[in-house]
């Protein structure tokens, strides 16, 4: 790529001695939900969604940083917010001498040429009305960065070249529908190099794209990175890639980053107990490797009612007394018991405890009232047979008093702690047992 | 309902015997041939993957099977299910078979559900339309049971569809599905739109199914992994036929078709150390190439291969391939062995 463009845009830090090219710092977007106008207006009322919440990072030039997590985790919001996409409502992005988030949107509009994002669905990336000569050379005429169409056509072939779409002549008159999904996918590839970019945020490239092409737009993507010293981040859910084509990767839940370090390390010891889950859940196209049948119960807890303590800590094998037990988790412990009873045994257990959406609270304490005809006994004695039925059930170590008490039994748990962002050995991991 | 695998014999006739299936739909440029001469048995509790890429014809082939064929497709062949060539009967008998003998889960567990209905109204006017002679609490204590077998408690049983998870509406989907005890269900993709760690718990359901119901499977899926997981046998189908079948250990282990060699190949797991792709692209299905239809692409490629349609062989343990490095012989003609000069396959023509 020319590099003319270097001399007007503002740019980062040259390398060196500081080779961060981007800082994150204490990163929250955050969304209101509900409410009325009013309330909004006023930061009243209403419930938020963190969507990233407190997240801490250092992007290394010439890295490939993953951004790796399920859906819900934040992981697209915080790759987005590294543009300036999302208007972040918290924390710092520096980006040489600038705090992209305090910029107004004509400052920022400079420096757009440097970052770069590229799409999951090449499809919808790719305008369907506009040829491929358009489409590609869009960006050049946004930022007025060509005086004429020959100046355009010179710098569309020679990004569609880079990116592998040769012949180009029997490209520049295309429209997307006349391409296959991995030249879709190229395309859009050559519209985010043509700018002369530093870093591109990749969102789920490959995941639209059949498995037989998906190694060679990675390949592509590898070649683009070292021809023009770019820097990518890397957001997918799938591990299996980000394995081989990361450097550093994060583990995203719920908003924040749980584990983050070198892709080797993470997978050859991987700290956080979410992490071991996820490494171990992946399907293998091995005859010999089995999915394990002990993996975390339940899903992604809703974003806007997290849970209390660590996010992870209801589906974690491993949590103990500081993870942050609460109420909540009270209803899927007694429900995952009455799938394997029979119809009268559950029928019996469900009728001694009273109302069971009182367990829907977030809270430390709860008093389990008895349903009608039975007494506190009944329903200690019932959470008594639950805890021997199922000893080593995490819940149990996070159980502080559990006794009978004015008419009800009282539970009460341990106050929780949120665990912190930790170096563990060669990563950093946010989890209790480090 | 509960009979362990165990209990159904090997031998047993096959509940689904589907041949020289062909599926095509009308373009302007001619016919698209979607599903090319597929032929293949099923079983009673047997679980069945079907693996390609997008465009290779198992979405269609999974919807013919259940005449869920949009208008405008045409079907030619033979779908024998329980006795009855499907393609000749009527529309209403067809009606009448889909639920109780006909199942389907589809990809997208929410847009399948009413979200006016709570789950108890899906449940029993299921069972009352399919079931008519069927009493409320029966219908009742059925569907719940099923529900408790996909993991959903009877707690949750008057609940709303949007008061449940994606995993768990999936869950839903399969059980309703169920509940009417069919012999046969096509399961489009049923994981795709669902996170790893819940993905997870749905093979595992899907791999038990195997184990609690002797329902038969059609599990269609992009994802190899799940198919070493969920499935007894898998074919594999590239440009609307299948290029090989078999027990999906002795497949994944040692592909013969080298479609399936290379597919695997490209597959990027948590083993892989090095780039690997299929050149080229698959063929346009209303002009595909002459032979076997992945010549073009295909390493190996003979003479032969550009030629002749490859023939259907059977191996010693009960493996199908379609391709002329395994024979048979003395169908080849002179000089059909040796090696096909290709044209390097540019970008112009990739996937």
């Amino acid at each position: 790529m020319p590099t003319k463009l270097d001399a007007q845009v503002p740019s980062s830090a040259p390398g060196g001695a500081d080779d961060a090219l981007m800082k994150v710092r204490d990163l929250q977007v955050h969304y209101a939900l509900r409410g009325s106008s009013m309330g909004r207006l006023f930061g009243a009322g209403g419930d938020v969604v963190k969507a990233v919440d407190g997240v801490t990072f250092d992007l290394r030039r010439r890295e490939v940083l993953g951004l790796v997590g399920e859906s819900g985790s934040g992981k697209t919001t915080l790759g987005r917010a590294l543009l300036g996409l999302v208007r972040p409502t918290g924390g710092e992005v520096r980006y040489g001498e600038h705090d992209l988030p305090s910029l107004s949107e004509r400052r920022l509009r400079p420096f757009r040429r440097k970052l770069q994002m590229v799409f999951q669905d090449p499809s919808a990336a790719l305008n369907p009305s506009m040829d491929i000569e358009a489409a590609v050379g869009h960006p050049l005429q946004i930022h007025k960065l060509v005086a004429n169409r020959t100046e355009r056509r010179e710098r569309v072939v020679e990004a569609l070249e880079r990116v592998g779409l040769a012949p180009v002549e029997r490209f520049l008159s295309k429209y997307p529908s006349d391409l296959s999904g991995g030249q879709k996918q190229r395309a859009v590839l050559a519209r985010a190099i043509i700018l002369g970019p530093e870093l591109l945020v990749a969102d789920e490239p490959i995941s639209m794209l059949d498995m037989s092409v998906r190694a060679k737009i990675l390949e592509l993507m590898l070649d683009l990175k070292r021809d023009l010293d770019l820097t990518y981040v890397y957001i997918t859910h799938d591990l299996a890639t980000a394995k081989f084509f990361c450097d550093r990767v994060a583990i995203m839940y719920l908003g924040r980053i749980v584990e983050i370090g070198p892709t080797e390390e993470i997978f050859s010891d991987p700290k956080h107990p979410y992490t071991k889950a996820l490494l171990r859940a992946i399907p293998e196209p091995d005859p010999g490797a089995l999915v394990p049948r002990d993996l975390p119960r339940g899903e992604i807890p809703d974003a806007a009612a997290p849970p209390l303590g660590c996010s992870f800590h209801p589906r974690c094998p491993a949590a103990f007394e500081k993870c942050g037990w609460e109420t909540r988790d009270l209803r899927p412990l007694l429900e995952q018991r009455w799938l394997g009873l029979d119809e009268d045994a559950y029928d019996a257990e469900r009728a001694t405890i009273g109302n069971l959406d009182s367990l829907d609270v977030p809270a430390h304490q709860v008093r389990l009232s008895p349903g009608r005809g039975r007494g506190p006994g009944d329903v200690e004695a019932l959470v008594q047979r639950a805890r021997e039925a199922d000893p080593q059930e995490p819940l149990w170590k996070g159980v502080k008093r559990l006794e009978a008490q004015d008419g009800a039994v009282a539970v009460d748990f341990h106050e929780g702690e949120d665990p912190r962002l930790r170096p563990a050995g060669a990563v950093e991991v946010a989890c209790h047992l480090y | 309902m509960t009979a362990a695998r165990a209990d159904v014999p090997s031998y047993a006739e096959p509940v689904l015997s589907v041949a020289d299936l062909r599926v095509w739909y009308g373009t302007e440029r001619g016919p698209v041939r979607a599903v090319d001469g597929v032929s293949f048995d099923l079983r009673p509790g047997e679980t069945l993957g079907l693996v390609g890429e997008s465009g290779c014809g198992k979405s269609t082939l999974g919807r013919g099977l259940l005449g869920l064929l949009p208008a405008g497709a045409k079907a030619d062949g033979e779908i024998r299910f329980k006795g009855t060539n499907l393609l000749q009967a009527k529309r209403r008998d067809i009606d009448r078979l889909r639920g109780p003998e006909l199942g389907m889960i589809f990809q997208e567990p929410l847009t399948r559900l009413n979200p006016l209905m709570r789950i108890s109204e899906h449940f029993e006017e299921t069972l009352r339309a399919h079931e008519p002679q069927i009493g409320k609490e029966e219908a009742r204590r059925r569907s719940i049971d099923t529900l408790r077998k996909m993991g959903i408690p009877p707690t949750r049983y008057r609940a709303y569809p949007h008061e449940f998870s994606g995993g768990m509406r999936q869950r839903i989907m399969i059980a309703l599905a169920l509940v009417l005890r069919p012999a046969f269900i096509v399961a489009d993709e049923p994981t795709t739109a669902l996170d790893v760690l819940v993905e997870a718990q749905i093979i595992r359901i899907l791999a038990d199914l195997r184990r609690n119901f002797d329902t038969a499977l059609l599990l269609i899926t992009h994802n190899l992994g799940i198919v070493a997981e969920a499935c007894d046998r898998v074919a594999v189908m590239y440009a609307g036929h299948l290029v090989e079948d078999g027990d999906a250990r002795e497949v994944f282990a040692k592909p013969r078709h080298p479609y399936t060699r290379e597919l695997l190949r490209s597959t990027i797991s948590l083993q892989t150390t090095g780039l690997h792709y299929i050149p080229g692209a698959p063929p346009d299905l209303v002009e595909p190439p002459p032979g076997c239809k992945f010549h073009p692409r295909c390493p190996d490629a003979m003479v032969v291969c550009g030629a002749q349609d490859p023939v259907a062989v059977q191996t010693a343990s009960g493996s199908r391939v379609a391709c002329w490095l395994h024979g048979p012989a003395d169908r080849i003609d002179e000089g059909g062995t040796a090696r096909m000069a290709q044209e390097e396959i540019s970008v112009a023509d990739e996937a």
